[in-house]
């Protein structure tokens, strides 16, 4: 069976004057239709990165330098600009992360989401906008009719990322990638616009890929996680597997710094040291510096993602 | 939006309230109004009998509302070199200098927009590299340096292009206040070096602000959404980046415009053009004081008009703004 979205061995680069820094470093993944997938890893592991790839927006200097993508059984990652124009927003929907930025200050939600139809569509002003108020109905937007009129800074933070997730809609995209779509938002809100999500892609049969350096919302959403580290996947399994019975030291430590994981009063545990920059990653596994696990073979081998246990891929030599 | 347009109105009203009473207290300072109005051949003793019938010799606060009434009512003085009404004097010559600088904003605004966005989208071209290196000579050269360059270059040596004066005008309304030069061959000719010289200080500060301008906006979120949405560029640079990069700019060119209006005095002097600036360099010379306060008092008006009007188009370009007014 063919996967709706198969990324196979990613490697994406930056040019810099110093010269090339890799970014992420053979990620491969796959995504079936209407599965949900979280991608999980501190700042700079690489998890944006993929995801904008997978659509290639990466921002200049990046580029993919290997690998391939394929969506819907095509190689979309060799697709000229005018071929991907077509796949995003329409097929591939993205959510930015703060909503306050995403949409433009000067023009209204109805002309922001009708450009969003008529870019992919044949379709009339009227047709359109009765397609962006049912969209706007089913994020469950008060008065929709009223928004429609309005200026994105007229509406709170919560509602703004409740109308992107409305355009991303517009399309019936197959797949919704959501970059951090809930880190600058209250955290009551959070939840809402989680469940929400979760709930659409239940009902439109939509697969998404969540982005989030959140355990806890990733842990309630997603089937599948992969955990990067260092521009590297480390850790790929089943959600409920993944969390209780992780196997990478890192994905341990991730885990195992969650408050609710210890006891109140305790001192929080955190996993001692830095995420190296991308520039000077150490030999062999990158996590080595920080690992209580460490042994020689892991500052001159780089472990490769293989089957750990009960269904968990992981890149350690330890386990 | 409504209030919004009120309130700058009102604003409008209290700068032109302080320009007056500057211009007032000017003229009652060093203007002599008798002679103005009887010249120089009467006896000191007829001179205070006239002062006194005029109410010169009146508290300032009641001569400055006088003064106030009768600039309501268009009477702004008179101008004793040409023995005229000074407010007719000035409304006669400001069409031609009105017309200098909207031939002026044309230039702008099709040179500057066409340039600074394709410089800001291909900031590496070939293109973009000359207009960057030659706006940066076009700032630092003097009005009237680089009208004579032009004059030498177009009039003298190519002759091709006329080197002063207004041309063959045609009387717009028919009442000899508005001959335009717009709509003859000949006066367009006429128009093309003085408005050239005028622009050529502005034009490289304008193609610099919406370059940069727009090279911010595209680093933004929203034009990376716009992206993401699937959208053509053409459409994410010339509809949602374009309308976030005029923003700034149109502000930045009402006050510009001012200031080029002020160097229409350098332009019209160098191309011996009739317009407001020409007689007032005349009225400076001879000191012909209620011709001076005249021109103040309607170039501040224009002045404050301009800022006004590009205010109340900015108000309906930027939708926040709009929302602060009703409030």
């Amino acid at each position: 069976m063919t996967h709706l979205l198969e990324v196979r061995d990613l490697e994406v680069k930056f040019a810099l004057r110093s010269g090339d820094i890799t970014a992420i470093d053979g990620v491969s993944f796959t995504l079936n239709q209407g599965e949900r997938l979280g991608i999980v890893g501190e700042s700079g592991a690489g998890k944006s990165v993929t995801g904008f790839s997978i659509i290639n927006l990466i921002s200049k200097p990046g580029f993919i330098s290997k690998g391939s993508i394929h969506f819907e059984g095509k190689c979309i990652s060799d697709y000229t600009g005018s071929q991907m124009r077509k796949i995003r927003g329409n097929r591939i929907a993205m959510i930015f992360q703060d909503p306050m930025m995403t949409l433009n200050p000067v023009f209204t939600i109805g002309f922001q989401m009708i450009e969003t139809l008529q870019a992919h569509r044949n379709i009339s002003k009227a047709d359109a906008r009765a397609i962006a108020l049912e969209k706007l109905r089913k994020v469950q937007i008060p008065s929709p009719e009223e928004r429609l009129d309005q200026y994105p800074h007229e509406l709170s933070g919560g509602m703004r990322q409740r109308i992107i997730i409305a355009i991303s809609l517009l399309a019936d995209p197959a797949i919704i990638i959501a970059d951090e779509p809930t880190t600058a938002l209250d955290v009551t809100i959070q939840a809402e616009i989680m469940d929400l999500l979760q709930e659409l892609c239940e009902t439109e049969n939509m697969a998404l890929i969540l982005i989030t350096h959140d355990l806890g919302v990733v842990s309630q959403v997603t089937e599948k996680i992969a955990v990067m580290y260092a521009g590297k996947i480390i850790e790929f399994g089943p959600t409920d597997k993944v969390v209780h019975t992780p196997v990478h030291p890192y994905t341990i430590g991730l885990i195992g710094s969650i408050p609710g994981a210890t006891v109140p009063g305790e001192e929080l545990r955190q996993i001692p040291g830095m995420m190296p920059t991308l520039s000077n990653i150490p030999e062999g596994c990158a996590f080595n510096p920080r690992c209580e696990l460490c042994e020689p073979i892991c500052t001159q081998k780089t472990p490769e993602l293989e089957e750990k246990q009960n269904g968990i891929l992981a890149a350690c030599h330890m386990k | 939006m409504f209030a919004f347009i009120i309130r700058r109105i009102i604003q409008a009203v209290v700068v032109m309230m302080v320009i007056s009473l500057v211009g007032f207290s000017i003229k009652s300072k060093i203007g002599d109004p008798v002679r103005d109005l009887v010249g120089e051949r009467v006896t000191p003793e007829e001179r205070a009998q006239i002062a006194d019938k005029m109410g010169l010799n009146d508290p300032f606060l009641i001569q400055y509302t006088r003064f106030v009434k009768q600039a309501l009512k268009g009477d702004l003085g008179r101008s004793f070199i040409y023995n005229k009404p000074a407010l007719e004097v000035i409304v006669r010559h400001a069409p031609a200098t009105l017309e200098l600088l909207i031939g002026t904003a044309l230039i702008i605004i099709f040179v500057s927009l066409p340039l600074g966005i394709q410089s800001a989208l291909q900031p590496r071209s070939l293109l973009s590299r000359f207009t960057m290196s030659f706006s940066t000579l076009g700032v630092s050269m003097p009005v009237f340096l680089t009208a004579i360059l032009l004059i030498y270059l177009f009039a003298v040596n190519l002759q091709i292009l006329p080197s002063y004066g207004r041309g063959e005008t045609v009387d717009l309304f028919g009442n000899g206040y508005w001959k335009t030069g717009f709509l003859t061959h000949d006066g367009r000719m006429h128009l093309i070096l003085p408005c050239l010289s005028l622009s050529s200080i502005m034009l490289p500060l304008f193609i610099r602000l919406i370059r940069s301008e727009m090279m911010e906006v595209l680093e933004t979120e929203y034009i990376k959404y716009a992206w993401a949405k699937g959208l053509s560029p053409a459409r994410i640079w010339m509809v949602h980046a374009f309308k976030n990069t005029l923003l700034p700019v149109i502000t930045v060119f009402g006050v510009q415009m001012g200031i080029t209006f002020a160097f229409t005095i350098l332009t019209e002097l160098v191309f011996q053009w009739q317009g407001m600036g020409f007689i007032f360099l005349e009225a400076v010379e001879r000191s012909d004081i209620s011709l001076l306060i005249a021109y103040l008092v309607v170039v501040a008006g224009v002045f404050v008009l301009v800022n006004t009007v590009v205010d109340i188009i900015y108000g309906f370009i930027n939708p926040t703004i709009r929302i602060a007014g009703t409030r």
